[in-house]
C-alpha cells in the first residue's frame, strides 16, 4: 500500500478544487496592500476573512517597533528559551500581557496553537479530567492527545451537560479541568460562560478559556469574554493568541495560581520549540498597547461585525446564532459552499470555506471575518457582492426553502 | 451472550441507525469509519448520544481504540459494569 493511499478521497477533492481553478484551501496573494485590500490574479481584493479583527498589521507604531527591535537585537533567537535563554522582549511582554489581564503571571509562546498545546497537555496529568466543548478548536483536541488524562466532550455551550458528565465523573480521582472558548471560531457564537462558571464552583474543577478571537473584542477593557461575562476570578487560565487582534504570531496563557511558574519544565511545546523573533515579540507588546489605548478600534470592530451580520440576515442567508467578528453563512452543501466562495472572488471578495469535520455538526460554512479597519462602505459593498453572488445560485433562505 | 451486552447492543444500533442519513445494515463486523463514512466529528457525536442514554462516559481515548461496531459494544460493555 502506498504511502498517501490512506488520504486517496481527499487527495481527488484537493484535485478538483485545483482544476477547477477555485481551490479554498490554496489561495496566493501576490500582494497585501492593507489590512482589507490585496491583489489576488490581478485584481484588487477586498479582504473579508483575515481575522484581522482590530486591522492592526500596518498600523505605524506595531511595524516600527518591530524594525526596530530586528536592527537591536537581530533577525531571530535560533533557540528555544530554556535552553539557550530569553531576551528581554519576551519578559517586557509578558509583564506587559499579566499587567493587561490583572494577573501574577503570564507566559509567551510560540504560536496560540501552542499555547493550548502547552497548557492543557501539561496541566492535565494522567489520572486527570479533561472536559471539552464539542466543538473545541483542533488546537484543543491535538492538546487533549499529547497529554495522558482522561477525555470527555460535553455539549456545546451546554452548561447542563458539563454538569452531567463531571457527576458521571466524580468518583473518579484526580482534577477536572474544563476547556472553553470566548468566541467559536467557525460560527461566531459565545459561550455561556457564567453558567459554566458557576458548574466548575459546584464541581470543584478547574476552568481555561481560550480568548484566541474575543481579545480585542469583548469586555469592557478588551480582556475578552470572562471579562465581559464578570468571570474573570473563575478562570484559573486565559489562553490567546498574538495572530488576530494583536496581528503578528504566537499565543500566550495568564494566571494567578501558584506555582505556576513550574509550566516553563514541563510544558513540551514551550520548552522544545525555538522562541518568538525580536520583531515579533515587540511588534506584538506596540499593538496590545494600541488595544489599550484605543478602544474606538473595538468600537468599530464591533459596528462592523453588526453591520454585515444584519446585512446578510436581510439578504435571507442563515447564520450564526449571534453577531461577532465571525460572521458565517450556513450553506445546504459543500459545493455550494465552493460556489458561492469562488463567485464572490471573481467578483473581488476574499472570504473563507469551513468544512466538516473542522465545523460543528457537519456544516458546511462560508465564513467571513470584518475588521475595525473596514470602513462601512466596504461591508456594504461586500453585503451587495454576497447578495448578487448568492441569488443568482440560489443560496438565500426563500430560494433554499422553495427548491426543496 | 448476557442480557446486558444484547441490551447495549440494542441501544447502539438504535443510535447509529438515527444518525445516519439513510439506513444501513449493521453488524458487529462493520467499520465505523469505512464502512458507514463518519468522520471523526460524527463519531465522537454518535458516541455521545451512547453516554447519555447508558449514563456512562466514554473516553475519547477509548473511542480511538474503536474500529467496529463489534468493539464498540464490547468497550461500552466494559465501563457500563465498571461504572
Amino acid at each position: 500500500m502506498a504511502l498517501f493511499d490512506k488520504y486517496a478521497a481527499l487527495a481527488a477533492q484537493y484535485r478538483q478544487l485545483e482544476q477547477a481553478g477555485a481551490n479554498p484551501f490554496n489561495v496566493k496573494f501576490e500582494e497585501v496592500l492593507s489590512p482589507t485590500e490585496a491583489m489576488l490574479a490581478g485584481r484588487r481584493t477586498l479582504l473579508l476573512g483575515t481575522n484581522n479583527y482590530l486591522g492592526l498589521t500596518y498600523e505605524p507604531a506595531v511595524v516600527a517597533a518591530a524594525n526596530a527591535a530586528s536592527s537591536a537585537s537581530g533577525s531571530g533567537t535560533t533557540g528555544s528559551r530554556i535552553a539557550n535563554g530569553s531576551y528581554g522582549g519576551h519578559g517586557r511582554l509578558e509583564a506587559a500581557l499579566a499587567d493587561f489581564y490583572g494577573r501574577k503571571q503570564a507566559m509567551v509562546f510560540s504560536t496560540g496553537y501552542q499555547a493550548n498545546l502547552g497548557i492543557i497537555s501539561a496541566l492535565a496529568g494522567k489520572n486527570d479530567h479533561l472536559l471539552l466543548d464539542a466543538d473545541s478548536h483542533a488546537s484543543i483536541y491535538d492538546a487533549s492527545r499529547l497529554g495522558y488524562a482522561q477525555v470527555t466532550r460535553f455539549r456545546h455551550n451546554s452548561p447542563e451537560d458539563l454538569a452531567n458528565r463531571l457527576r458521571r465523573l466524580k468518583d473518579e480521582p484526580g482534577d477536572k479541568i474544563i476547556i472553553v472558548e470566548g468566541i467559536y471560531s467557525m460560527l461566531g457564537d459565545t459561550a455561556p460562560l457564567k453558567e459554566f462558571a458557576a458548574v466548575k464552583r459546584e464541581y470543584g474543577a478547574y476552568m481555561v478559556v481560550d480568548e484566541a478571537h474575543s481579545l480585542g473584542v469583548l469586555g469592557a477593557t478588551g480582556r475578552g469574554l470572562a471579562e465581559q461575562a464578570g468571570v474573570e476570578a473563575d478562570c484559573d487560565f486565559i489562553v490567546g493568541t498574538f495572530s488576530k487582534s494583536l496581528a503578528g504570531v504566537g499565543g500566550f496563557a495568564v494566571t494567578d495560581m501558584e506555582g505556576a511558574e513550574v509550566l516553563r519544565v514541563v510544558s513540551r511545546p514551550y520548552m522544545f520549540t525555538a522562541s518568538l523573533p525580536p520583531s515579533n515579540i515587540a511588534a506584538t507588546e506596540a499593538a496590545l498597547h494600541e488595544l489599550r489605548t484605543r478602544p474606538e478600534l473595538r468600537r468599530r470592530l464591533n459596528e462592523n461585525a453588526h453591520r454585515l451580520y444584519r446585512g446578510l440576515e436581510r439578504l435571507g442567508f442563515e447564520l450564526g446564532p449571534e453577531p461577532s467578528p465571525v460572521v458565517s453563512a450556513i450553506m445546504p452543501t459543500p459545493e455550494a459552499a465552493f460556489g458561492l466562495w469562488a463567485a464572490l472572488l471573481k467578483a473581488g471578495l476574499y472570504t473563507n470555506v469551513s468544512l466538516p469535520p473542522a465545523t460543528p455538526r457537519g456544516l458546511a460554512l462560508l465564513r467571513s471575518s470584518v475588521s475595525a479597519a473596514h470602513s462601512p462602505a466596504q461591508i456594504d459593498h461586500a453585503i451587495a457582492l454576497f447578495a448578487e453572488a448568492g441569488s443568482s445560485l440560489g443560496l438565500l433562505k426563500a430560494e433554499l426553502a422553495a427548491a426543496k | 451472550m448476557s442480557d446486558q451486552a444484547s441490551e447495549i447492543r440494542e441501544v447502539i444500533f438504535g443510535t447509529l441507525q438515527a444518525a445516519l442519513p439513510q439506513a444501513r445494515p449493521l453488524s458487529d463486523d462493520t467499520h465505523i469509519i469505512e464502512d458507514l463514512g463518519l468522520d471523526s466529528v460524527a463519531v465522537m457525536d454518535f458516541v455521545m448520544e451512547i453516554e447519555d442514554k447508558l449514563d456512562i462516559s466514554v473516553p475519547l481515548d477509548k473511542i480511538a481504540e474503536v474500529e467496529t461496531l463489534g468493539d464498540l459494544v464490547a468497550t461500552v460493555q466494559r465501563l457500563k459494569q465498571a461504572a
